[in-house]
């Protein structure tokens, strides 16, 4: 029986159709343009170890935090669950052969790279530096670097996101294999969906306003010209549009992984699945009404204020019902400490600092406080790194025996997330404390009694730097000496697992058939528990 | 199974309700993307109601209203074109969707002509830019509007004739037909959008400023 990664030519793997192949071509472009934009991260962080600005130049300096908000967002961040693990894993869990549309993701792969070599030519021709939201009349107008290209960049990797969207969006409502009703999809399948809705809708927005940014730019295109009677805060409200709700792009699918490594490491079916489904929905919709909590500050009406203060307040309930979920999961629950089980709990606990210290900045007379400070810069790194970044680490342990075949090393694999959570804690905590006492983000240079929070961070991040530097090392490792990957390492429930790792070109040997939900576990712990000799517990007992 | 489903379905009316869902998805992105540009349009109508209103009587009603004409009749063609393919009446999908294309390109002339106008006029946005009225600079804001709003339009009227154009030449040929008629009856959901966008395009630009 052939594997999907049989064939070793070139063209082989440039020219293929199988979404799971297009998920590896993902991961190695997203790697690339993640490893440029940690070592822009690693040089700001260095300059900050000192209160004079010393080692960079203030233009320096800001083109490093325009590349590396710009190429972590777009390059990386908003590809990185979707694109990767979403592209590998959606039809193999409803049971699908392929995606609906397989030359459209590889497509989609290709204008992901065209846009990407955009964004490397502005890098190399001496980069941008608007910061990563373009805020005009600066970026239109004063601006003397390469915003066209890289705004470019942006709107041609924006078409790559709006095709994955529409692929998984038509791939859940008609590729699901017989049985699989909405309720018995995995919750992963869920949180593709409700990030899928948010690319198909948010970045179309997202593509005009750049367009009109580029035009402007170009010919003197009005539309943001004050000149003219144009508002630069139009451009504002229409790049949050987008912008809010891809925030979202870049948790849910974390969100998704982490209900299925904390249901299966809990050896436990997950509390409240319609809840956990339904609350990745209401993420998604609610996000496309919170755009002007980024405003607060621009001259929009206090009554406009209130509303959008409100509104996004209500985005914590459904962002708390999984953590809340999650939690319930837990109890009682065996758990069982595995190197993606770490990255969950570690998840858990960053994303709920994350989202607490988000309340505190949508509330309006706080957000004047400490809008554009260090405080911000922490509240979203919490969402971003403790949250996104963690779950694609989990989500890759968690699944790399089912894309390689191969085992990765548990030792390491729990140093890692262990460097990982408190590098990453080292790095942005103090920057909750500083922002909070004043110190305003994107400066290169401030007054001395910041210096002991900014070591603490640079000092942090080097630690996360070899958090993040070991999975790569022993992942390329396990590659050649990884132990062998049995069908089902983790004992796990779900179509994904009932197939050979490395899964078939058509991913299953015969058509599968579901007949249960995605999360038996308390059958499949019960069987395990017989198998190694412990007694059947009683019903209703833990399990 | 016949040759014209792809190997990732099961069935041929899976394959066809993937690609219908999936077109109207794309035409949802469509609304959205023209949506930043009707947003912008809105904002500045309400901030400058009479400075639009009196730059939309520079635009020509009657070339605009014939235009309007010329692409909901170019749309009945292409509605034609679906209903003949399922009808399996090869000869006249082609007729039909060349009778599309000819209105289609018809309406890009007029349009033509109408920007040649506004250049000769100095009204196109830019340091040619000459307008006797109180608010020069606002009228600006007017044509710029005008010209990106119509100019992504027409790109989408271009982008309509190029496939339209392919799949008259795929029916012709019989590579399309009454089995696989889906590519067909989805390139027209995208002609009545193009269309449809239009119809709202007309009254927010060129009847804004109309006596009523």
């Amino acid at each position: 029986m052939t594997t999907y990664l049989e064939k070793h030519s070139w063209g082989s793997w440039l020219l293929t159709r199988d979404h799971k192949r297009i998920g590896i071509l993902y991961l190695y472009v997203i790697l690339f343009f993640f490893v440029i934009a940690s070592v822009a991260a690693g040089l700001m962080r260095l300059e900050l170890l000192t209160p004079a600005g010393d080692l960079v130049t203030s233009d320096t300096y800001n083109k490093l935090f325009t590349l590396h908000g710009v190429l972590m967002v777009w390059f990386f961040l908003v590809p990185s669950i979707p694109a990767v693990l979403g592209n590998f894993l959606l039809p193999l869990m409803i049971g699908a052969r392929d995606v609906a549309f397989p030359k459209l993701n590889l497509t989609s792969w290709y204008i992901f790279v065209a846009g990407g070599l955009c964004a490397l030519w502005a890098l190399l021709h001496g980069g941008v530096d608007t910061g990563w939201t373009f805020y005009t009349p600066y970026s239109s107008t004063y601006a003397n670097t390469h915003v066209i290209v890289m705004a470019a960049a942006i709107f041609v990797a924006g078409f790559s996101s709006i095709v994955t969207g529409l692929n998984f969006m038509v791939t859940i409502h008609t590729m699901r294999a017989p049985g699989m009703g909405w309720f018995r999809l995995p919750l992963f399948v869920w949180s593709l969906y409700a990030t899928s809705l948010i690319m198909v809708l948010a970045t179309p927005v997202l593509a005009i306003t750049l367009a009109l940014l580029v035009v402007e730019r170009l010919w003197g295109v009005g539309i943001f010209d004050p000149h003219l009677g144009g508002d630069p805060v139009l451009f504002q409200h229409l790049f949050w549009f987008y912008s809010h709700p891809a925030v979202y792009i870049m948790i849910l699918p974390g969100m998704g992984v982490i209900s299925e490594l904390i249901t299966c490491f809990a050896r436990k079916k997950i509390f409240g699945y319609n809840f956990i489904a339904f609350s990745s929905m209401a993420i998604a919709m609610l996000g496309f009404l919170v755009w002007g909590h980024h405003m607060f500050v621009s001259s929009q009406s206090i009554y406009a204020g209130m509303v959008f203060s409100l509104l996004s307040f209500l985005v914590s309930i459904p962002s708390a019902i999984k953590v809340f979920n999650w939690t319930a999961t837990l109890y009682k629950g065996s758990i069982v400490f595995q190197t993606p089980m770490l990255y969950a709990l570690g998840f858990i606990g960053l994303f709920t600092i994350g989202g607490m210290t988000g309340l505190i900045l949508a509330s309006l007379g706080v957000d004047v406080h400490v809008h554009d400070t260090y405080f911000v810069v922490a509240h979203f790194h919490y969402i971003m790194v403790g949250g996104m970044v963690l779950a694609f680490l989990g989500g890759l342990h968690y699944w790399w025996p089912k894309i390689t075949g191969r085992m990765y090393p548990e030792l390491m694999g729990k140093l890692a997330a262990v460097l990982g959570f408190v590098g990453f804690n080292f790095t942005f905590f103090p920057q909750f404390i500083m922002g909070y006492m004043g110190m305003p983000r994107r400066y290169h240079a401030y007054p001395p009694e910041f210096q002991v929070f900014h070591v603490l961070s640079t000092a942090g991040a080097s630690i996360l730097a070899c958090g993040y530097l070991l999975p790569m090392g022993y992942f390329i490792w396990s590659l050649r000496y990884g132990r062998k990957a049995t069908a089902n390492p983790w004992d796990a429930t779900g179509l994904e697992w009932q197939t050979p790792s490395p899964p078939p070109t058509d991913n299953f040997n015969a058509q599968p058939v579901v007949t249960t939900g995605p999360y038996e576990y308390d059958a499949e712990e019960a069987e395990r528990r017989a198998k190694i000799g412990l007694l059947p517990q009683t019903p209703g007992g833990a399990s | 199974m016949n040759q014209w489903v792809a190997h990732q379905f099961n069935s041929s009316a899976q394959q066809r309700e993937a690609v219908t869902l999936g077109m109207w998805i794309f035409l949802a992105t469509e609304v959205l993307f023209f949506g930043g540009l009707f947003a912008a349009y809105t904002v500045y109508r309400h901030n400058f109601p009479e400075q639009f209103h009196e730059a939309s009587h520079h635009l020509d009603i009657v070339l605009g209203a014939v235009n309007t004409g010329v692409l909901l009749v170019s749309s009945f063609f292409m509605a034609m074109a679906v209903w003949s393919i399922q009808a399996g009446r090869r000869k006249l999908v082609v007729l039909n969707l060349v009778m599309t294309v000819l209105l289609a390109i018809a309406f890009l002339g007029i349009k033509g002509f109408e920007y040649h106008h506004k250049f000769v006029e100095h009204l196109v946005p830019g340091s040619g830019f000459h307008y006797d009225g109180d608010w020069p600079g606002r009228a600006e804001m007017f044509f710029w509007l005008y010209f990106v709003m119509t100019g992504l339009h027409a790109i989408h009227v271009i982008i309509g004739i190029v496939v339209i154009s392919v799949m008259a030449g795929l029916v012709w040929s019989g590579r399309i037909g009454r089995e696989n008629d889906a590519a067909v009856e989805l390139t027209g959901l995208y002609w009545h959008f193009v269309d449809i966008v239009w119809v709202f395009l007309f009254p927010l630009l060129y009847l804004a400023g109309a006596r009523g």
